[in-house]
């Protein structure tokens, strides 16, 4: 069994068609990531798979449960951090998560472990409309991974935060999957993507346009296929990556000429570029 | 049900801080204890001001408090998140229900004791206003659940409630008013209050007007409610 699969999915705003068939599967424990430019139907897909949405048509199981009749047990299954998702603004860190560890029926220890987890614990009885950005994306991720979910859902994780707390976040979301959690995540950030995720679906326009892990989707677009070397003279050389240039690579090794010596394949940027036209940067 | 007292006790919580919200629930019982004390007139009736306090009370905070704490959570997808946390959408409004009634009712007390009500008449005062708090709640609920914001919620809730906190008061004034204002629940309360203190026997009009605010009032709760069921 699968922890996510998604089967077909299609989803109409009026006439307006924004998710067009889509089908998609993780395994237990990766992370899954979805990446597209803005508009190009991530958030309705996550709300879709977390069942904020009814789709036009197609099938979501999440650990096996259809989420078409999902119930509240599903959810208990499910951590979410989604862009739109609040928190109580007058409450401190404390008491947001407290409210969350007595629904979910979560021991009042786990609050401490969580809030050290994600760094604020010290600021514990700071009212959340006091913390930056940064701490209340954090405090969000607490909350997501209170009741130790099977399945973590992102949204957009690191969307307009600083690169340390970015940084702070890939950790904690490398660690949750270390322990066995199964993490979907979405971005327009490919640096995100690579560094994070195991296998990525390229989303454009309401399809998916290209689907592996984030190397294989490199080299398969590495038309070029040549090594770039940058010598001590401060010349580019371009060498075809093939067997006819090891003797002239050999003779700069030779002479130690090398300074730096990088295949081409391009980047998911450029990938999405080729398929697309268009950037993943475009809003 | 242990949902609900987990969100009775986040709203004592959050709406504790919440001063906007705070003044609501101690303005009219602050300004009847103010009144009652400070103004003597001679043909006014004795405790004047409570009951007409008492009833901009009831018009007032409920409608206000519950309209104006649902359609926060919903502008700021907080209820989403509960909800989505396994809180079901009744365990979400009798916790928040049982916070704004109970907040209400310490209103009530006060204008009971301000009142100089005892024993029977006490707890009749209390029953009296428990009735008026809960269709201003159940209206407050419904506003709260259709509009999708802060904004739309207190654009409506305004009228809604200056008619319902206002026209008891206007009826004195005005008899083509107090003939439309006898359909009005908080009317009828006002009417139901002035009898306990002269100690006349209700009309029965007073208690089917009443009632039928009530039903009507529960009826559009439970229709928005099923509608939207918070979503």
């Amino acid at each position: 069994m699968k922890a996510i699969e998604i089967e077909g999915v299609r989803h109409q705003f009026g006439e307006k068609e924004v998710l067009k068939g889509i089908t998609l599967s993780a395994e237990k424990g990766e992370i899954i990531g979805l990446l597209g430019p803005s508009g190009a139907g991530k958030t309705t897909l996550i709300k879709i798979i977390t069942g904020q949405l009814i789709p036009s048509s197609g099938n979501v199981r999440l650990e096996g449960h259809d989420m078409g009749g999902a119930s509240g047990e599903v959810y208990h299954e499910i951590g979410m951090m989604m862009d739109d998702f609040g928190v109580y603004e007058r409450l401190t860190c404390y008491d947001n998560l407290k409210l969350y560890a007595d629904i979910y029926r979560v021991h009042t220890g786990r609050i401490r472990e969580v809030l050290e987890w994600v760094g604020l614990y010290e600021d514990r009885k700071c009212p959340a409309q006091k913390l930056s950005k940064g701490m209340k994306g954090r405090l969000m991720l607490a909350r997501a991974v209170l009741h130790r979910p099977r399945l973590l859902f992102l949204d957009e994780p690191t969307s307009g935060l600083d690169p340390a707390t970015t940084r702070r976040i890939h950790d904690l979301i490398r660690q949750m999957q270390q322990d066995g959690t199964t993490v979907f995540l979405t971005t327009h950030n490919m640096t995100e993507a690579e560094k994070l995720c195991k296998h990525i679906a390229l989303l454009h326009e309401g399809s998916i346009v290209e689907y592996g892990e984030p190397k294989e989707i490199c080299r398969r677009y590495n038309h070029q296929n040549k090594l770039r070397l940058l010598l001590d003279d401060g010349t580019s050389v371009r060498l075809p990556n093939t067997r006819e240039s090891a003797e002239q690579i050999k003779e700069y090794l030779q002479n130690e000429r090398i300074e730096t010596m990088h295949s081409t394949e391009p980047d998911l940027e450029s990938v999405f570029m080729e398929l697309t036209g268009r950037s993943l940067q475009d809003s | 049900m242990k949902n609900a007292t987990i969100i009775y006790r986040k709203q004592i919580k959050d709406a504790g801080k919440n001063i906007a919200l705070l003044i609501q629930f101690v303005m009219f019982p602050l300004m009847a204890v103010i009144m009652d004390n400070a103004i003597q007139v001679a043909d006014l009736p004795e405790h004047f001001f409570v009951g007409m306090f008492a009833v901009m009370h009831i018009g007032m905070a409920p409608l206000n408090v519950t309209a104006a704490i649902i359609a926060e959570e919903k502008e700021k997808n907080t209820l989403r998140v509960l909800l989505f946390g396994g809180v079901r959408p009744f365990e979400y409004l009798i916790g928040t229900g049982g916070y704004v009634f109970s907040s209400c009712m310490i209103g009530a007390v006060i204008f009971a004791l301000l009142g100089g009500y005892r024993g029977r008449e006490f707890v009749l005062f209390l029953l009296i206003m428990a009735a008026g708090i809960l269709v201003s709640m159940f209206l407050g609920a419904v506003i709260g659940i259709c509009s999708k914001s802060q904004i739309i919620a207190a654009s409506v809730m305004t009228p809604v409630m200056m008619i319902f906190a206002f026209l008891p008061m206007i009826a004195m004034f005005n008899e083509t008013i107090a003939k439309v204002a006898d359909f009005a629940y908080s009317q009828q309360i006002q009417i139901l209050i002035n009898g306990l203190s002269s100690r006349t026997t209700p009309e029965p009009k007073s208690l089917i007007v009443l009632g039928l605010s009530a039903l009507i009032a529960a009826g559009m709760f439970v229709g928005a409610y099923r509608k939207s069921a918070l979503n």
